[in-house]
This record gives C-alpha cells, sequence and structure tokens, in this order.
C-alpha cells in the first residue's frame, strides 16, 4: 500500500510525519536537528531515501544533511559521524558555498537604501534534487546564486551564468533577503530548468544553468520605479504541473500570474480572489489546470483576511476561485504560509499539504474539499515537502 | 592538552562532549586551537570561521580566563593558563532570546 512521507522544516528543527495511503492517522518524529532552522528539505525523485535538508543558524552558519536511509540517520556529506580525523586540510566542503568569482566577477547587487552591496552567502532557501539523479542536487542560496552538487551534496559549485547575468547590480533584497528560493527542473528536457528570486523575477535557463536569461514579461509591480521593468520584481513562488512543464503558475508579491509560454510572457489570473497577495502555490497532481494559493492579507499584514484561513482553489487554471474552508479556523487565525510550506502529494486522490508560522501543518486528502490538522503546535513552518512512497 | 568547551549545538554537529580535548604543536593561539579543532571535526569547518577568510562568525566570541580574546589578533599568544589546560578555551554564540 502506498504512504506518504512530509518533511517539515520549521524555525527550530526538522519533523516528519508519516501516514498509509488514507492520510488519517500520522506518526509524527522530531525535531531533528532541534533548534536550528531548517529552511528547506527534499527527497530525490530517483531514491525515495535519498533526502537534503539546509541546516541553518545565524550564529553557526550554513549545514547540509543528508539521509541515506529515509531519514533513519543523516550525515554531513563527506563527513560521517565518528569518522577519524585523516591526514590532510579538513575534507569538508559540505557546507562550503563560495560563489564562482573566477567565472564572473563578484559584482555588487542593490541594497535597500539603494545604494551598491557585495555578495555574501547567507544560507540555503531551497534544495531541488535532479529528476534522474540522487547525487545531483541543486541548491537556491542567499544572496541570491544557484549551487550544484554532483556528488551527493559534499562540494558545491556556482552556476554563475546566473549570478553573472548582467542585471546583478538591479537585483534588490526583499524583506527576507535578497533570496533564490524556487528551482525547477523540466522532466521533458533537462537542459531546461528555471529559478526565482526575491527580488529580481523568474529567470530561465535551455542550456543546463550555464546561460539564463530574465522571464518576466507581462509582470507589473507598482512598487519599483518601472512597474514593467525587466528586473525587480518580487517573485515569491513558481508551480509547474511535471506533465505540462511549458505551463507555469506564479504567485507574486501582489498578483497571481500565469505562463504558457514557458515563461516568455505572463498574464494576471487573480480573478475573483479576496486578495492577490500570497506567498504559496502549487498544482495538482493529476490535473494540471487546477491550482491553490493560500490569500494573504497584505504585504503589510502578513495574515489571512478577516481571520478567516482559506486555501482557494481554480479548477480553471486560474481566474475563478473556490474558498476551500472545510476544517481550517474561519476566525481568530493571524498565521502566515510561507513560499515554500505548500506540497501535493501523488495519490488518488491527491493530498494537498500546507505549514503555518503558528506551526500547524495541514493535510487535505481529498484534493482540498477538506482539512485536518496533522500537528497543531510546531515551531513556525518554513517549508513542507511530500514524498509519496510505494 | 589544550581543553576547549563548545556551546551546545557544535557538539551536537561534532558528536563530542562538554569539552575536546586538544593536543597543539608549537604556539597556542586562536588560529592554531581552531586549526587543530577544525581537523579533527571537520564538520566545524565553517561553523566557528569562514571556509574563506577564517574570520570568526560574527555571533560567536572566544573567552578564557575570564576574558574576551574575540579581538585579539589570531596569532597573538593565548593565555599560559590555556596552553597548560589548567583553564579551557571557550567558543560562546553571542546570547539573544526568541
Amino acid at each position: 500500500m502506498s504512504s506518504v512521507r512530509v518533511l517539515v522544516g520549521t524555525h527550530k528543527g526538522a519533523f516528519i510525519l508519516t501516514s498509509d495511503g488514507k492520510r488519517d492517522k500520522w506518526e509524527v518524529s522530531g525535531p531533528h536537528f532541534a533548534g536550528w532552522e531548517m529552511y528547506h528539505l527534499k527527497g530525490s525523485p530517483a531514491d525515495p531515501n535519498r533526502i537534503y535538508a539546509s541546516q541553518t543558524s545565524g550564529w553557526f552558519g550554513q549545514i547540509i544533511q543528508r539521509s541515506d536511509d529515509g531519514v533513519k540517520t543523516w550525515v554531513q556529506p563527506g563527513t560521517p559521524p565518528g569518522e577519524k580525523p585523516a591526514s590532510g586540510p579538513p575534507k569538508a566542503a559540505s557546507n562550503k558555498f563560495v560563489y564562482d568569482s573566477a567565472a564572473k566577477p563578484l559584482t555588487t547587487h542593490q541594497w535597500y537604501d539603494g545604494t551598491q552591496h557585495p555578495w555574501e552567502f547567507k544560507r540555503v532557501w531551497h534544495l531541488e534534487p535532479s529528476l534522474t539523479d540522487p547525487n545531483t542536487v541543486y541548491a537556491g542560496v542567499e544572496d541570491a546564486a544557484i549551487f550544484r552538487s554532483t556528488d551527493g551534496g559534499e562540494n558545491w559549485h556556482e552556476l554563475p551564468g546566473l549570478r553573472g547575468h548582467g542585471t546583478g547590480p538591479k537585483w534588490q533584497p526583499g524583506a527576507g533577503g535578497m533570496c533564490l528560493h524556487t528551482i525547477i527542473l523540466d522532466p521533458s528536457n533537462p537542459k531546461r530548468m528555471w529559478i526565482a528570486i526575491s527580488a529580481a523575477g523568474a529567470f530561465r535557463s535551455d542550456d543546463g544553468g550555464e546561460n539564463w536569461k530574465p522571464i518576466n514579461r507581462g509582470l507589473r509591480s507598482n512598487y519599483i520605479p518601472d512597474p514593467e521593468a525587466e528586473i525587480g520584481h518580487c517573485v515569491h513562488h513558481i508551480a509547474m504541473h511535471p506533465k505540462r512543464p511549458g505551463v507555469l503558475f506564479m504567485q507574486k508579491h501582489w498578483d497571481v500570474m500565469r505562463s504558457d509560454d514557458a515563461g516568455d510572457n505572463w498574464k494576471e489570473v487573480s480573478g475573483n480572489l479576496p486578495t492577490d497577495f500570497g506567498f504559496v502555490i502549487d498544482v495538482h497532481a493529476h490535473e494540471p489546470e487546477t491550482i491553490y494559493v493560500v490569500p494573504i492579507k497584505s504585504d503589510g499584514e502578513h495574515f489571512p483576511p478577516d481571520g478567516k484561513l482559506r486555501v482557494f482553489r481554480s479548477r480553471t487554471g486560474g481566474n475563478e476561485w473556490e474558498p476551500l474552508t472545510k476544517g481550517l479556523p474561519q476566525k481568530d487565525c493571524y498565521v502566515n504560509v510561507l513560499r515554500d510550506a505548500m506540497a501535493v502529494d501523488s495519490l488518488d486522490k491527491c493530498g494537498i499539504y500546507f505549514g503555518t508560522t503558528g506551526g500547524q501543518v495541514y493535510c487535505s486528502a481529498d484534493a482540498g474539499d477538506s482539512w485536518n490538522a496533522i500537528v497543531h503546535d510546531l515551531p513556525a513552518v518554513l517549508s513542507v515537502e511530500v514524498q509519496t512512497l510505494k | 592538552m589544550v581543553r576547549v568547551i563548545l556551546p551546545q549545538h557544535l557538539r551536537a554537529l561534532s558528536h563530542t562532549g562538554s569539552e575536546v580535548q586538544l593536543e597543539i604543536h608549537g604556539p597556542v593561539t586562536q588560529r592554531s586551537v581552531l586549526d587543530a579543532l577544525e581537523a579533527h571535526y571537520p564538520m566545524l569547518r565553517g561553523a566557528i570561521r569562514d571556509h574563506e577568510t577564517l574570520k570568526r562568525r560574527a555571533f560567536l566570541r572566544y573567552f578564557a580566563c575570564e576574558e574576551d580574546l574575540s579581538h585579539e589578533p589570531p596569532d597573538a599568544p593565548l593565555p599560559e593558563a590555556v596552553a597548560s589546560g589548567k583553564e579551557p578555551f571557550i567558543v560562546i554564540g553571542a546570547i539573544a532570546g526568541g
């Protein structure tokens, strides 16, 4: 029988939630890496027992963790615990993220006050394992850049063509920092991938990450000097259905957007949403035109409108939205749902999951019609991913 | 033997107890102690000092003999009491709430 494993990153550790395919009874393990900010955990599509995790701290910096046995045990890639010291220089490089200033000069980006500021590595926001090779994984980092490891996370190398695109001096941090938070790999074309940066916008590579082009035509952001500029849009998240990789859905700072040509052009599909501000967006596993968002009141008030936590579903690829409320708090709810904190499983019916800054992780086992809280009281949830296990 | 006390999170990361003992060859300085620490526990590379610049991470401090040695030059000799193992070299995280 199928089962699911939900990987939850929080401000104070990681939690693993498991259930059989009914998704009504759950086992909770954790906290793993207690006390650390766990920005993101994600399993390899090629080997579900291979899971990568970004462990980070303002005090101690970035750590990469890897499990090879379905989260029973973890190692820092390259430095198994208990290994005797070897001669020569320390070999642990799994937390070494150094911008490739040899290939591309390390230039500057725009700071909050409009001055130029040097690139400084802070943390890994998002880990995206290869669709085919468990040892290949991409990392989206702050300050914005993309790195790749081809040895299971032991060593990381920047794909410098993105940061060195030439528009870097115009990129600027959002309130959460200048982060590369979204990485999407095209299942139909191993050379094509998309990323998104707050606040620079969306980019696409058609040659395996060597060269990148901004894909922000159609985005309009009234909070930047030129609302339709090529660069500077605060994209919060992008989602794609794996069987229809030319169609992308975007939750921007304000506005829910859609592209039918792999990002070359975007159109707004906010339609009848009560507010089109938000962070998460995702696509139903079996219905490529069914999408989900969680509207948040505004950029100044990061909580649901009217204290009602509502997921909105569109079965028409946008514009026409219905509120999903059964099982979700409909009064006095003032949590946020962060950009990487929604995921879908591939069971039938499709399961939808999201975590909140109030520490709840909700699951719908019926594509959003009804919801149950798997857990109520975790630390603030930063990310949610789900693995569907056969 | 030089004694080093790590903050709790770094003990967990390096799978060590409350105190680490290191044999230092040559002068006992911040640099030689941290080099030896990272050689024995490579998972601590980057967690105390920046990988490239070897500068102390901003929210960490080095204490010993009731003194804050954080701003001492990395190659300055540490107090004799640290070199002899009488007193520990303490890596401590800045205190912050929340």
